[in-house]
């Protein structure tokens, strides 16, 4: 099985494994943040839950670390890969008349998604790792109130941070327009379930990032 | 029509090639592009220059031996054509055209447009086979009842040409669609079954050792195939692989 991780085709599906983990995660993100558009109660409730379960904690989150670390490793790995297998470059190539924009520059959107991921952990995970773990704070609270949905009310102030995230929120509709689709052809989907997983594909693309930018726009034209 | 052809020149492999401009004049829309290139090479010809090198062999869209790129796609612009299938009133008057060989490392250049499709045949020669024995007590292979589906979908794998332009108009030079072809032609028939597993596993071993890049399901493989070869093989071929890994 060692063997099958080394060769091409096991890596696009450890690839495709890794990018549901993902997707899968983004849409439990998007669940506990649309809250915050609705109750700041329960949004504080599941952000004190998330943020103090030792399952979550300790489990999942460096599972997810583990799981977005290796899906840049290796997108990284497999583009250099790639590049290597290309030879030399045609004078002229007309990508455009065969394939999707999105398709052919996956790497371009993955980095401005890292990119992303880097302001977005300076933004809360640091801060939060700093509070809790470092400072021994696990109280969720700050003057007597729960602090997550002020905190997170805080950070959209800045026009300029809202900005960024819808810009990388943009990109990751793209990232996800060719890579859920991509994802289910590397474990071997086929011909009669692709128009509907086509169709699921685009409204997951769409809806998801769509979701995470008005949670933005939201707390920055609300505060 | 009146042309500029902008075309690679290389002597050797071990040269480097540049890209060389030259005219051609009083072009029929009707010829082939490779009457159309026929014409360049008599005039050079005359001129007592180098013709241009270039593979071609049927010139009936069988055998997948022309090779080029052009104008930016593999076998040129129009669709489920090799090069001698392209005809030149698929272009106007004054067009420049550039014409290219197959770019991947795996396939090195030859000399000018010709470039070394080999990795193809040690690929086929890896698995893409059945085992018969031919002793003389040999089964007709029409005793062995086959599903009209199976049968049609192995037919379109099977006829995949070789011809390379998958793995020349692919962003990672990625071969898959060759093998997905080639695993998916015995993979969906009973004669097939013995060798599966190994089949699939040498394969890929061979694609990976070749050179070749990696898959990233552009598609683009399967708008240039001449023969319309489905992205559905590349899919099975991962099927096959994970299930040989597994069983």
């Amino acid at each position: 099985m060692g063997g099958f991780f080394k060769s091409s085709i096991g890596r696009k599906i450890a690839m495709a494994l890794s990018a549901f983990f993902l997707m899968f995660f983004l849409i439990i993100h998007l669940a506990v943040n649309i809250t915050s558009l609705f109750s700041e109660d329960v949004f504080n409730e599941l952000s004190h839950f998330m943020g103090t379960n030792p399952l979550v904690q300790f489990a999942l989150q460096p599972v997810l670390i583990f799981g977005v670390v290796f899906h840049f490793v290796m997108g990284f790995v497999l583009e250099l890969k790639n590049k290597k297998a290309n030879g030399v470059a045609y004078a002229k190539n007309n990508g455009a008349a065969n394939s999707t924009w999105m398709s052919r520059n996956m790497i371009y959107s993955g980095l401005v998604i890292l990119a992303f991921i880097v302001l977005h952990f300076i933004d809360f995970w640091f801060p939060e790792i700093n509070t809790k773990y470092i400072q021994g704070d696990m109280s969720g609270m700050h003057d007597g109130n729960f602090r997550y949905f002020h905190e997170l009310q805080h950070k959209f102030l800045n026009p300029a941070r809202v900005a960024a995230y819808v810009v990388a929120f943009i990109l990751l509709a793209l990232h996800l327009l060719h890579g859920f689709t991509s994802a289910f052809q590397s474990v071997g989907a086929t011909a009669g379930r692709k128009k509907t997983l086509q169709t699921f594909g685009k409204v997951y693309s769409i809806v998801i990032p769509l979701g995470f930018i008005i949670i933005a726009l939201y707390h920055h034209l609300n505060h | 029509m009146n042309l500029t052809l902008k075309i690679w020149r290389q002597k050797d492999s071990d040269t480097k090639g540049q890209m060389v401009d030259y005219k051609v004049t009083d072009i029929s829309e009707h010829m082939s592009f490779l009457e159309m290139m026929d014409v360049l090479n008599e005039q050079l010809v005359n001129a007592g220059e180098e013709p241009v090198a270039f593979d071609h062999d049927c010139r009936e869209g069988i055998c997948g031996m022309c090779s080029m790129y052009i104008n930016g796609e593999a076998h040129g612009p129009d669709r489920g054509i090799t090069t001698c299938q392209l005809h030149m009133r698929m272009f106007k008057d004054g067009d420049t055209i550039t014409i290219e060989p197959f770019r991947a490392a795996a396939f090195p250049v030859i000399k000018d447009l010709v470039v070394d499709r080999t990795a193809f045949e040690r690929i086929q020669q890896a698995g893409g086979y059945i085992s018969v024995n031919t002793s003389g007590n040999t089964q007709d292979a029409n005793a062995i009842p086959i599903s009209k589906h199976a049968a049609d979908e192995a037919m379109d794998a099977a006829t995949c040409i070789g011809c390379g332009a998958c793995v020349a108009t692919c962003k990672n030079s990625s071969a898959m669609l060759f093998v997905g072809a080639k695993v998916s032609q015995y993979a969906l028939l009973p004669q097939g079954q013995v060798e599966a597993a190994d089949r699939v596993k040498n394969m890929v071993a061979q694609m990976d050792l070749e050179g070749f890049g990696n898959c990233t399901n552009t598609g683009a493989c399967e708008v240039e195939c001449p023969k319309g070869i489905s992205l559905d093989n590349i899919a099975r071929m991962n099927r096959e692989l994970m299930k040989a890994n597994i069983s």
